[in-house]
């Protein structure tokens, strides 16, 4: 096997185990962090792609991957922000129990 | 495959594993930071030094630690006891695992030729790029992430009591 197929390999496995997380967890915050890890595959593959493919050097792997963790860390300040609003409305994070539009 | 790769994917494997499967969300965070500690490694590896110490400091620094924050600001003291998993579970597992399994079907029945030639990426030649041909999106990118953090901050505030 090829390195480039390992780490494609190793990132389907994290975005499965992201994507298990993110579907199984009651935590909401456990689902927000659910939804990092499928983000940190993606960047494993275009980081593997770079490394591995005929022009890196236009470091356009490189970039993608600043861009999509600075997105990711945006992401994760809202979506934090949003749970606690949540919790002070309805006192748990458990999202089995989120079942209202209307707070 | 070398030797390192083989370990550093059974770092980030079990850290991501076991931050997705322990009941304590402090010791998922916790097992976490290892995981991503690993990924970072991983790139370290690949030969991108830069988004390497980057992942560091984003993820085990800042997102971790507000992880940890909201966890200790939406758990009260007293202990609850009660499932971890959703009620529908099975399912989730199963697409999981349908995802990985044509994931990996696909990548194994693909033909992949490499470059033997490690790349180099220093800081240098990211900072020029991020300057010269990447500009815009950089800008954007600083607007994004300005007007997100003053709505997290807005969108985490205590309401105002409206009259009624």
């Amino acid at each position: 096997m090829s390195p480039l197929n390992g780490y494609l390999l190793l990132s389907a496995l994290l975005f499965s185990i992201g994507l298990a997380g993110a579907l199984t967890r009651r935590n909401a915050i456990l689902v927000l962090i659910g939804i990092e890890l499928m983000l940190n595959a993606a960047n494993l593959n275009l980081i593997a792609f770079w490394r591995y493919g005929p022009n890196p050097a236009a470091l356009t792997g490189i970039m993608f991957t600043i861009f999509s963790i600075s997105v990711a860390a945006a992401e994760a300040a809202v979506g934090l922000g949003i749970i606690l609003a949540v919790h002070r409305h309805t006192k748990t994070t458990d999202l089995d129990q989120m079942n209202s539009m209307k707070g | 495959m070398t030797v390192i790769f083989l370990i550093l994917a059974a770092i980030t494997i079990a850290g991501t594993a076991a931050a997705m499967s322990l009941r304590s969300a402090i010791h998922c965070i916790l097992a976490l930071t290892i995981g991503l500690v690993g990924l970072a490694a991983l790139y370290l590896l690949l030969g991108a030094q830069f988004v390497g110490f980057t992942q560091i400091l984003v993820y085990v620094g800042a997102v971790a630690i507000l992880a940890v924050f909201a966890i200790m600001m939406t758990q009260g003291p007293g202990k609850t006891i009660q499932p971890i998993l959703s009620t529908n579970w099975p399912a989730g597992i199963l697409v999981a695992a349908a995802v990985f399994a044509i994931l990996a079907w696909a990548i194994r029945s693909t033909p992949a030729h490499s470059t033997p030639t490690q790349p180099d990426a220093t800081v240098n030649q990211i900072g020029a790029a991020l300057m010269h041909h990447y500009v815009l999106p950089l800008e954007i990118m600083g607007l994004l992430l300005t007007a997100a953090l003053i709505g997290a901050v807005i969108i985490a505030m205590p309401e105002k009591k409206e009259p009624q």
